[in-house]
Formats: structure tokens, sequence, C-alpha cells
């Protein structure tokens, strides 16, 4: 435990100049991860910036069509939202998917964004972690990695994004809104989380004084062609093994827009629009499917105990695309994996 | 005994835990609730290498946090004894037990190495985390495997763990010589007991020498004598108290860390201390060891078993030779001739594992009954039927009677509700959707004990009954059932018995453990009923005027208060009568529970059951779901149908865990159990269990304890791991001998 600042602004002018203040400064929302971390010694922030006071707790629309979803509003109330579960079920569905009833009460949007890794080591400050002390090295890479990074990993870092939300919010091209010190500025979803490369204690392209605001979905209709199938080590409440984030636009029996992102399998939600581009065109398939997902997973690889998530990833695309071009969702109630 | 059954009104009925509304309502205390004056908090600074020595601790910053009190260390521990065999508690099995901050020496990763006490949890918990410790670390081996090849007979045996059974037969022979035979290894990975009561010790200190102790434990008594031998104190100061447990599983069998720092810190520092332990360090208190199973069967064309050898080797620790009985219910589960078993241990750089939920018969039996299940297949027969064929009416590794054993009629109830008949012969062979359906079965088997217990029953004029024994109720009713007894002995409702237990100032308890406690502290308490109904007819006779002056005790009854004659009801006296006239407040009596040691030269008893399982796989992702569970269980009489149904569900849960979810996940390089919390160590979630059906066949056994209980603790989980396993190889074809199955295994 460290000692540290607490404050709580009212303002989001006064809480963004209070994170800026402070070198390593953290944003408290629903402190269902962050707090965690503090109790295990992993995140040490000199300062603890508590924004529940901030009015970011809006889900509203936007001039084209889509909605703005404050920073504050609660995996509940977002999953639960008429206008999420209207014009978002993909959305709504993967929020579904996370965690359990108790967290996703007291968890936030903007949160969701910053969870951490759930790396074994990343948590256990007695082994060396380059996410946690940059420099110290990888225990994961060699070590318990069931749960690790098959796409995008580094020598530094093979851990994984844990968040089934933002698997979701990559699909639907979601984009991130951010206050700063700067003023406001707009990130586009897959621009904000990054792979590890040589730098794995930076999730995402935050900038040290930034607050994430709102999210910003837009306008998309995707009827009921889209699923989130999540794979995971018991029924739920536990992190993906793989997930996929389905959304397909078929037109006259052929595929027009497609979205494919993957949760579980990579430092963060992973889509390959090159993939989706030579997807288009062709009559929705298990076949057509089946190279999409091998064309995802070209550059895919294991590090041990990880090495089955690559055949794993391969059926999850395979078996979400299909239930969306059935129009049949997963159910996230239902265990049963149609 | 004819009186108490004429008289049964609460055992046999379902009824609600007499501490139920103080648990759901949060005013039932546990170890670390109770409040003390002037408390100070105590935080363990855990090890964070496997082997080695300390060089070198840091405890400047710590010291500097306000409100610390004092660290302490290997280099001040506090006055404790020096010989080992002062350490041994009535569970602790052969060797060295460890002694927390005893040297420098690091023998686990996990190990405690300071403890930090401050006037608060906070001051202390901050204090803690800023101990820095540096190491030499030594050659360290967590890893089973590596270790295998040298594995050995222990030579001391663990107290109450019968070793493996000398051969019989010449199994080796019969192997070879048999139509139909089966060799395979099973692993079934390390498991962690999770109670969800963190454990915690709140000592207070009563002046010198002399303590109450509130303490997660499954033997107030076991903790008491523990704290008096390693702490030189005498028996008459030290009272332990567990009136409630959040769970054990076995975990809280021994003294865990928490109660000798508790202890220590309050006799060092005069004053009390609350010592508790986090999740994570629930980790190195002990665990379910790992195990390997080599297993050869063979049987003949009708599917009688010929040949049987199991060889099973188990984790201990380096200062430890931790024992269960793995293998001996391979010896006994079926009629076979020829029979070979063994046991092994191997050491690793550990924590000693210790006892948790059916120690031994959860890992054995659930390797034996994959491979029965695999013998099965190659012999083309049903798995019933073949259990059936080679029912054992005899304990063939003793020779011994079975007082009962009612597992055909287990069998046969299971096998209705799952509805057998609908199993595909072949696997496989089933689809609906895109899932793969298989059933599997297999038999479960535990001991039926009785132990020495002893119990005082206190009657008073108003009507009321005490009844006291030393024994804890770790969520399993013993509360609500010691109760029962007591009121149907005395005739008495319910509300008029009051259960003490959970003290170690009651008359003398084991441990709750090995499934005994309603067989013995339940006959115990029936004992000192008889008496106190004893005392009351001896009164009643000599009162002036007695209707029952003439009467035999066998002629009359106790109900609803009153001594009658059985042949004329209306002719009675109220107890409060009969004590006035004999100028009695209170008449308190006590009872004994013993096993019979001439007949245990003839007989023994075990608890049988039989499980079955549906389950579901998906063809493609190998995600399994069990729609269903049934689990016939023969434990002779049931007391509380309601709390024995709640103990079948709990081990048929934790048997799911060890069948799909529960495994410590080391890193061999570090030495180090990596997923120690509850979000990575899976035990399963509500979306895992679906519909478990509890079903108690009938069974008389009138030989096993005077109750003519057996005791459920742990029968739920033996065999459903491997009918779950069974059930999947029917579903898939897919025979997966390492546990957990988890879907990666599947996936094929």
């Amino acid at each position: 435990m460290n000692r540290f600042d607490y404050i709580r602004p009212d303002t989001i002018a006064d809480a963004v100049a209070a994170l800026a203040a402070f070198p390593g400064a953290k944003a408290l929302a629903g402190g269902t991860n962050l707090v965690d971390l503090m109790k295990y010694d992993v995140a040490t922030p000199a300062r603890v910036v508590d924004i529940n006071r901030l009015p970011l707790k809006a889900v509203e629309d936007t001039a084209d069509g889509g909605l703005r979803v404050g920073a504050l509003v609660t995996n509940s109330d977002l999953a639960w939202h008429p206008q999420i579960a209207k014009r978002y079920p993909l959305l709504a569905s993967a929020i579904l998917a996370g965690a359990s009833g108790q967290l996703r009460n007291a968890a936030t949007t903007g949160g969701n964004l910053l969870q951490r890794t759930r790396c074994y080591y990343f948590y256990d400050t007695s082994t060396p972690c380059n996410k946690r002390v940059p420099g110290s090295g990888c225990s994961a890479i060699g070590g318990v990695n069931r749960i690790h990074a098959i796409l995008g990993a580094s020598d530094s870092c093979i851990a994984v994004h844990p968040s089934d939300m933002c698997v979701a919010l990559a699909a639907l091209d979601a984009e991130v809104e951010v206050e700063g010190p700067q003023g406001r500025r707009i990130i586009p979803f897959a621009q904000f989380h990054r792979l590890p490369d040589h730098n794995p204690e930076l999730d995402n392209t935050l900038e040290p004084g930034d607050l994430v605001t709102a999210i910003i979905l837009p306008a998309t209709d995707f009827g009921r062609h889209h699923t989130y199938l999540k794979i995971r080590d018991r029924l739920s409440y536990a992190f993906a093994l793989v997930s996929v984030a389905a959304a397909i636009a078929i037109e006259d029996g052929i595929i027009g827009d497609i979205r494919v992102a993957l949760g579980g399998v990579a430092h963060k939600p992973w889509r390959d629009r090159n993939a989706e581009q030579r997807l288009r065109g062709e009559p929705p398939s298990e076949a057509t499917f089946l190279r999409f997902a091998e064309d995802v997973l070209r550059e895919s690889e294991g590090c041990g105990q990880n090495d089955f998530k690559i055949e794993l990833a391969r059926r999850t695309i395979v078996r979400a695309l299909m239930q969306a071009t059935r129009g049949t969702p997963q159910d996230q109630s239902d265990k049963v994996v149609r | 005994m004819e009186a108490l059954q004429s008289n049964i009104a609460h055992i046999g009925k379902p009824t609600s835990r007499v501490d139920g509304k103080l648990k759901v309502t949060g005013r039932a205390r546990y170890a670390a609730e109770y409040p003390a004056a002037d408390l100070l908090h105590g935080v363990i600074v855990s090890a964070t290498v496997p082997a080695g020595r300390i060089t070198k601790l840091e405890l400047d910053r710590a010291r500097a946090v306000p409100g610390v009190v004092q660290i302490f260390t290997h280099e001040n521990r506090g006055k404790a004894a020096w010989l080992d065999r002062k350490w041994r508690d009535e569970v602790a099995p052969p060797g060295h037990p460890f002694r927390p901050l005893h040297s420098d020496r690091i023998l686990f990763d996990g190990q405690p190495i300071a403890l930090v006490v401050a006037d608060s949890f906070e001051a202390a918990r901050d204090a803690a985390s800023l101990v820095r410790a540096e190491y030499d670390i030594d050659d360290f081996c967590t890893e089973l495997e590596v270790r295998r090849p040298e594995a050995y007979d222990p030579p001391e045996k663990r107290s109450g763990i019968p070793p493996p059974p000398e051969p019989r037969g010449d199994a080796e022979d019969a192997f070879d010589r048999a139509k139909h035979r089966i060799s395979s290894e099973y692993r079934i990975n390390a498991e962690h007991h999770n109670p969800m009561e963190l454990f915690g010790t709140t000592c207070v200190f009563e002046g010198p020498g002399q303590l109450t102790i509130y303490e997660k434990t499954q033997g107030s008594q076991n903790s008491q004598g523990y704290v008096t031998s390693v702490f030189g104190l005498r028996s008459k100061n030290v009272r332990v108290i567990n009136h409630y447990v959040g769970g054990a599983f076995g975990a809280a069998l021994r003294p865990q860390q928490q109660l000798f720092f508790a202890v220590m810190a309050s006799l060092e520092l005069k004053r009390s201390v609350r010592v508790t332990l986090t999740r994570s360090q629930m980790f190195y208190i002990g665990y379910r060891p790992d195990t390997y199973h080599a297993i050869a069967l063979a049987a003949d064309n009708k599917g009688r078993l010929t040949s049987i050898m199991h060889d099973a080797v188990a984790a201990t620790s380096h200062h430890e030779d931790y024992q269960e009985a793995v293998v001996n219910w391979s010896g006994m589960m079926y009629h076979c001739d020829n029979v070979k078993l063994s046991y092994a241990l191997a050491k690793l750089n550990t924590a000693t594992p210790c006892d948790m939920r059916a120690p031994g018969a959860s890992v054995g039996v659930n390797a034996f009954e994959c491979a029965i299940d695999e013998l099965c297949h190659d012999v083309g027969i049903d798995p019933l039927e073949f259990r059936r064929i080679n029912f054992a009416s005899i304990d063939e590794n003793t020779g011994k009677m079975l007082t009962s054993k009612a597992l055909l009629e287990c069998y046969q109830q299971g096998a209705a509700a799952i509805g057998w008949d609908r199993r595909p012969v072949k696997p496989r062979s089933l689809k609906d959707g895109r899932e793969l359906v298989g059933l599997g079965m297999a038999t479960g088997m535990w001991d039926a004990f009785l132990m020495k217990a002893a119990a005082e029953a206190k009657l008073t004029a108003d009507g009321r009954l005490e009844v006291s024994t030393a024994a804890s109720d770790i969520g399993t009713g013993t509360w609500t059932i010691l109760a029962q007894i007591g009121a149907d002995a005395l005739g008495l409702p319910l509300e008029a018995i009051t259960s003490r237990i959970g003290d170690s100032t009651l008359p003398a308890s084991p441990v709750e453990g090995g499934s005994w406690t309603a067989a013995s502290n339940g006959s115990a308490v029936m004992a000192a009923c008889e008496a106190i109904k004893a005392t009351l007819f001896k009164h009643a006779r000599a009162m002036t005027n007695s209707p029952v002056a003439q009467a035999e005790y066998d002629d009359v009854v106790f109900a609803g208060g009153r001594i009658a004659l059985k042949n004329d009801l209306a002719r009675s006296l109220s107890f409060a009568e009969v004590m006035h006239a004999a100028d009695l407040a209170e008449i308190t009596e006590t009872g004994k529970a013993a096993p019979s040691l001439l007949q245990m030269r003839k007989y023994i008893s075990y608890t049988h059951s039989a499980v079955f399982a549906e389950v579901r796989v998906d063809e493609d992702l190998g995600v399994v779901r069990i729609p269903r569970i049934v689990c016939a269980a023969a434990a002779g009489r049931i007391i509380n149908p309601k709390t024995a149904r709640s103990q079948i569900l709990g081990g048929v849960v934790m048997g799911i865990g060890m069948a799909l979810h529960e495994e410590a996940m080391t890193d061999h390089r570090l030495g180090k159990i990596m997923n120690h919390s509850l979000a990575e160590y899976h035990v399963p979630a509500h979306a895992d269990i679906a519909d478990i059906e509890v079903i108690f066949v009938d069974e008389t056994d009138e030989k096993v304890s005077p109750l003519g209980v057996k005791g459920l603790g742990e029968i739920g989980i033996v065999g459903t791991a491997a009918a779950v396993a069974n059930a999947i190889f029917n579903a898939t074809g897919r025979r997966v001998r390492d546990f957990p199955i988890t879907l990666d295994k599947l996936l094929a």
C-alpha cells in the first residue's frame, strides 16, 4: 500500500488539472480494478482523483444518429439502457458476458476501457513483469501463460486486454472522447489501446492528464446479424480465453459491411480490417468463414500453454460468424453455444 | 432404542438450521469478528521464494509507519517450544511440523517471515507491505513429475491412515493372461480449499498466561492443545472458541499460521491480537496434493474383474510426510482376487499438503473409477452392469464384514433418476444441436467412522435441555442435529433444546472431520440424554403415589416433557414435578461414544454412493455443461434430510470443480503458485451448476454407531469427478486422464 493524495473534484476542468498536476495520478470511478491493484501494490498512484461527482452519467443522441455514453455510466446501466438494447445489442451482450452482476453495477464505461490485464505475473509483485516494472522482464514468457496472447505480442509482454465491452466497441468502430490539458479530442477506438511493443507499461494512447469523458457510438444497424461469443474456463465469471464480437450486413445473400473483433487474444481488442475487406462480396458460409479465420490468425503464435487458443480462436470465429449470419446472437444467460 | 424410535419426531425430519437466522442476519460471529479491548492487529509478511535462507530483512520503513507496535521476525520471535514434538497436533502427519519464524530457513513459497503488529489493521497492512527481504535461494522443485522417480514408501505411517493392503493373488499374472485389459495413467492436479471465511484468530489477552482465543478451526480442543504445548501454557488458562466456521473442508483441521502468530504476539505484547490471512496467503497453508495414478485392470469376457493394480504417487513437503488413503479403495470397491496396490510420496518445496474433503478417496476413487469405465468400454459392457457383476459384499482388503452396504439400491435408484437407459452405448453417437450428449457414472465410497467423543446434557426444571460437546459446525449442521437428537431423546420440542458446541471447555470431541461428527458427537449426546432419562425415572419411581412406582424403565415413555406409562399414557408425571419432588433444579449427566473394539475385529463400516452425470460438450469448442447430476447415497440413518442434502450438494459441486475447474497453476521455474486468487483459481460458478438430485436410499445399520448414522460430509465429492469424466468420454469419445478437464483437452 502506498500513501496517496485523494481529491474529489466537481468539474471536468478541475479533474483534468488535478490529474495533469501529478505524474502517475489515477482517476477513480467504480474502483473495481484500480482498488484491487492498489491493494496488491501493483498500482501505486501518488494521487487518486475521484471523478464520481463529474457530470458524466448521460446517455444521449448525437447529431449524426449515434449515441454518446458518459464515462461514468455503469456497465449495468449501459447494458440495460433501452437505446443500447435496441440500437447496439452487440454492446449490451458483450457487457453482460463480463464479470458478475455486482461488479457490473459498480464498474463504469470509462473504467472498463482502462482495465488492466489479468496476467498472473502482473498481479504478483514478487515476480518480474515489464508491464508493472518496465525493464524487469516478462515472467509469462516460458511460464504460466495459458491465458496469454496469440496475436501482436512482443518479447517484452504477452499479456492480453481483459475487457469484453471493448471487444464490442472495437467492432462497432466506437470513438473515445477525451478531455486533456490541451482540450477535448476524439480517439478512434482502434487507436485507443495499443500493442505492447517495447513499452508494455502503456496500455493505451492516453497522455498524462487525459480523462476519458465519453464513448461515442456511430449509427449502425446490423439488424440481428451480430453476436458476442465468449469462450472461457467456466460458464460464467471468468475472463475470455477467446471472444468474438461479430456484426455483418448481409445484402442479397452477400456479405457487405463486416466487423469482427477478437478478445482474449492480444494486448488490445483485435481487428483485421484487411481480412474483413477481403470477405466483402462473398456469400456467408462456414467455408468462407473458416478461410477468414485462417486469414485473421495467419500470424498467430502460441507461447506454450496457450497454443490451443489458436485453434480455439479459429473455431470460435467461425461459430460466431455463423450465429451472426443466422441472426441468432449468443444468449448470455443460456450457456448453450448454438 | 425402542423408546427412541417410538418417539421419533425430529430425527429424520427436514429441519432448518437453528443457527440459520443468526447467520443470515450477520449476528453469528466468526473468529475475526469478535471485539476485544485495545485490540492489536497483526499482518503476516510472506516469503516470495520457495527455498533458501533469508539474508536480509529491511524493516525500517515498516517500523516508521505510525501505529506499528512491533515487528516479529526469526530474530526476535516470542518464546515457543523448541522440541519438534511439542508442535504436533492431533492430525499432524509424521515429520517436523512447520514452526513459524523458527529460523532464517525458507521451506516453501508463501512461508511467513514476519508479523507486523500495529494498533490498526490498516497500519499493520501498510507496514507489512514495506517489509523487504533478500534471500539466498537454494535449489528447489515444485513439480511432481520431476520428483516422481524418487518417490518413496513413507517410513513412518500417519496415524489413522491405513497403508495400502498387502497384495492378494497374483495381479500381474492375471493381467498378463486376461482377455480384456487396460493400463492408463491419470494425473490430478493440486487443489486448494478456499473456504469463504478467511483464516482468522482473535486472541484475547485475559492476563499473564491466560487467553481466550476465537479461532477458525475444525477442532477447538486441537487448537487448545497446540497452543498449550507450543507456548507452555496451562490447559485451564487457554480457552478456544469456534462457534461458527465459514467453511473449512479440512484446511482448518490443523492449527494454522494465524493461530500461532496471534497467540505469540499476544503473549509477548500482553495485549489482545487479531491476525487474519489474506485470500492469497490461504494458498500456502496446505492443499490437496497432486497425484499420479498408474492403473492396470483386467477382466474376463463376462466382465468379471480379474486383476487390479493401482500405484499412486502423491506430493508432500520436505518437512512432513503427509499421507492419505489413496489406493486402498481400489482393493475394496469391487470383488477381485488379484490385487496389488502401492502408494508413494515425493517431496516438493511447498507447504505440507493437508486433508481436503474426502482426502485420498476423492483422487484415488476418481482415477480408479475412470479406469473402470475404460475397462467396461474394452469389454463392451454397460458400466452399471459391470459394477453389479463385481459387487463386493465384504471388505476384501481386510476380509471384514460390512455393517451395511445398500449400494445396489443406490445404483438402482440413481440409474432410474438420471434415465440411465438413455445412455448411448457408442461414444460420440448422441447429439443435440451442436452439443454431444453423454452419460457417465461412478461409485463413491467413504469411511463411516465412530470416534471417541463425550457430551453433557443438562435438564432444567423449566423443561429446557442443553446439550454440550466440543464439536464444531463447519457449515455442516451440527448445531441443529444435536438439538434434534436431544429433543427426540427426551421427547421435548426442538425449541426447548439448546446446543452448545465450538468451545474447548466443553466435553471432549475430536476435530470435525472424516464425516464422523454426526455419528460420534451425536451418539455421545444421545448417551448423555439417556442418562438423564434414567435419573429422571429413578426419581419418578421414588415419588409418593408415583404412577410409575411399579414400572420398569422399559414400561415408560418420555414425551411432551412427561414420563408416562406406555400402556396408560394418561398416567404420567411432568419432568418439573419429578425434579421438584427430588428437590433438583437441574439434572446434569454425561455421555460417551466410542467404537466397539470387539465389533471392529469382525466388522467395518463404509458409506457408499452411486453418482450419475449427464454432460453436454460443444463438438467444436469443447465447452462442457452438466445439466444434471444424481447422487444416490447409502449413509445409514439421515438425521436431518435438509442439511444432509446440503452436504451432498456441496460435495457434488466440489466434485464438479475437480472434474472441470480446480487446479493450482504453478510456475515451476519460480516455485510459485500463480493463480492465488478466487479470480484465477476457478471453482464452479452458479452457471456451471444445474440440477443436482440427492437421493438417500434406506439403509438400516445398527452396528455402525448407536444412532445408526454414517455421516455425509465427504461422500458427495467421491466419484463425482469420475462420473463427469466418464460422461465426457461417452459424449465425445475422448478419454481425458489429466484433471481438471479444461476445454483445451477436448479440442481435438
